[in-house]
């Protein structure tokens, strides 16, 4: 509980440190008031304009201000779509979501099987070539897989939709994009668990009662294998998130991660900060789920940080 | 404790005669491993290339052909063995940008590598030496970093200062010093509650020469591992940024920048988005060979 608590108390300054990062960052932008305003407003208009923006104040309160903003949940309007920030985001969360969590179940589909058998045909062909697919897969860049993929399942054979949403076929492409640069990392993580966990006494002591391997593996050495897989698979949300930004934006996935794409290369700081925050609570809230996960699965390990 | 008792065995052999039975030692090693072989081979040949580009390189990447435009690769139907792997949409040879490509992409990498590594050490020594306060600070610091996904974090920055070789080297290098940070705070906090550390300390060593003579060298292999990794992540991460329009620019040429132009004619002219693609897989593979033999060779420790 006493972890808990403190591990609770700790995102406070991280969440603050963020603040003052993207503030600082949007402050730096420029003049938004140049971006407001027509070209021909006078230096009269623009002044008045900065006046009741609040930008002459000392840039601590303009800080304080924003942040009492923030915390209502007030990250001004998107002048791209002249809606609040915030909703535009959340309007876009869905879309992510059921990118990201199709691409997690594909990723477990090939991972799991790829990465048991790996592990107990270690060192023989069958290893080597599933290895060898995981190092391919995390030496290829992400959006050059689904260019390929674009290029031969839907513009060569014309299977799948090249881009867009609405049906579950254009889902399709982007959930295999995304879905094995994941299943490759986990694939190298359940191995080396597997590997580590087949090694150990009690695995030794049920083989020697002489239950079936089939039992041995699937019962006593997954479960446990398991556990440091998922966690560090929450502690990836981050690299996660990243890719939606760069597959969404191949395949016009209408989700998070292209909106923040555009919005970053229109200037459009309002959306960008919103969705930064957004991003960054969701990858903390994961990372805390997962640390206290694996403290509550595993009682080895000590409450003490 | 191994690894500095070897480092201290080390100090009393003759320098001379320390680095040669290093060094053979090394590449006895190296021919025992297939892929750390086809890994040094395959980045020894990408360093040529960046450094002969261009004296290799067959014509100049700005070098237009109207009438040239999309020329498939000479094995096809209407390709020549002038364009080897054909011509891009305003007949520019695609083989010829790629080995100038090499040059950004191997200089981003190394250099952005370079810029993390060394705010990466610094804070990491004072977080894991220091401790108390400051330590926290750090972390939480770290933990801010983690918080934001790498790309978006150099999007933000690149859209504020605009997107060139040099800023595209030093965002990188900004926002991905975190992992070095936390692995020489980890090793550093181990380090200095050894007796060695505490005796040297005793007799009145100062913080400077402890650092610089017990921790940095029981460091720098876990540092090396972890940098050569991460020369083939910020490749990709180069890239990608490129692809979305906020890496390099137009008239240089990246791997990245080639991708995302040849994005736009996939489906008459394959080529021209392929090709870079496999340059930057086959290049990254070499590295993360090299770069996993180096750990088993140098930190057996974290081997996986």
């Amino acid at each position: 509980m006493r972890y808990f608590l403190s591990s609770i108390l700790k995102v406070i300054p991280v969440l603050l440190m963020i603040s003052f990062i993207v503030f600082f960052l949007v402050r730096l932008t420029g003049d938004p008031v140049s971006l407001m305003l027509p070209e021909t407003a006078t230096d009269q208009q623009r002044e008045d304009l900065r006046q009741s923006l609040g930008l002459n104040d000392p840039i601590y309160i303009q800080y304080f201000t924003y942040m009492a903003d923030v915390i209502q949940g007030d990250f001004g309007e998107s002048f791209r779509y002249n809606q609040p920030a915030i909703d535009i985001v959340l309007e876009r969360l869905p879309a992510s979501f059921t990118l990201a969590i199709s691409s997690m179940i594909i990723a477990t589909i090939i991972a799991v099987p790829a990465g048991i058998y790996s592990a107990i045909k270690r060192n023989t062909f069958a290893d080597l070539i599933i290895t060898g697919s995981s190092v391919l897969g995390k030496a290829m860049p992400n959006f050059w897989l689904g260019i390929m993929l674009i290029l031969i399942l839907a513009v060569q054979f014309s299977i799948f939709p090249v881009s867009g949403s609405g049906t579950i076929a254009h889902l399709v492409l982007p959930s295999i994009t995304l879905g094995t640069a994941i299943a490759a990392e986990m694939t190298r993580l359940i191995r080396s668990s597997m590997l580590e966990v087949l090694g150990s006494e009690y695995i030794r002591t049920a083989r020697s009662k002489g239950l079936r391997e089939t039992i041995v593996v699937n019962k006593h050495a997954l479960r446990n294998a398991l556990i440091p897989v998922v966690t560090i698979m929450a502690l990836q949300t981050a690299t996660l998130i990243g890719g939606t930004l760069i597959t969404e934006t191949v395949f016009s996935w209408p989700g998070m991660g292209q909106l923040l794409v555009q919005a970053v290369n229109a200037r459009d700081m309002a959306v960008v900060q919103a969705a930064t925050f957004i991003i960054a609570i969701l990858v903390i809230l994961s990372n805390l789920t997962a640390d206290l996960t694996y403290r509550f699965l595993d009682p080895r390990i000590k409450y003490e940080d | 404790m191994n690894a500095n008792t070897q480092v201290e065995q080390n100090m009393d052999v003759k320098p001379h005669h320390k680095e040669q039975s290093r060094v053979s030692k090394v590449f006895k090693q190296l021919w025992k491993s297939k892929t750390g072989t086809v890994g040094l081979v395959i980045v020894l040949c990408v360093i040529l290339m960046a450094v002969f580009a261009d004296i290799i390189a067959p014509y100049d990447h700005t070098e237009t052909n109207v009438s040239a435009r999309l020329l498939p690769p000479f094995w096809m139907e209407g390709g020549s063995f002038n364009y080897i792997l054909g011509t891009d949409n305003l007949g520019r040879d695609v083989l010829s940008r790629i080995i100038i490509g090499s040059k950004v992409s191997l200089l981003v990498g190394i250099a952005s590598v370079i810029v993390a590594g060394a705010i990466g050490l610094f804070l990491g020594l004072v977080s894991g030496y220091y401790g108390k306060w400051i330590d926290q600070v750090i972390m939480r610091l770290v933990d801010s970093f983690l918080a934001i996904p790498n790309i978006l974090f150099m999007l933000i920055i690149l859209a504020v200062i605009g997107p060139s070789l040099t800023s595209i080297i030093i965002v990188l290098g900004v926002t991905t010093w975190v992992i070095y940070a936390r692995m020489v705070r980890s090793e550093t906090l181990s380090i200095k509650e050894r007796d060695y550390v505490k005796s040297a300390r005793a007799i009145g060593a100062s913080d400077y020469r402890i650092i610089k003579k017990y921790i940095l060298p029981n460091v720098v292999s876990s540092f090396i591992v972890i940098a050569t990794l991460n020369v083939a992540t910020t490749i990709i991460l180069e890239s990608s940024l490129s692809f979305l329009g906020l890496g390099i620019q137009s008239p240089d040429v990246s791997w990245g920048l080639m991708l995302s132009d040849g994005r736009d004619y996939l489906a008459t002219s394959w080529w021209v988005a392929t090709f870079p693609g496999l340059a930057i897989t086959i290049t990254v593979l070499g590295i993360i060979f090299l770069g996993d033999w180096l750990r088993d060779m140098l930190d057996p420790k974290t081997k996986s």
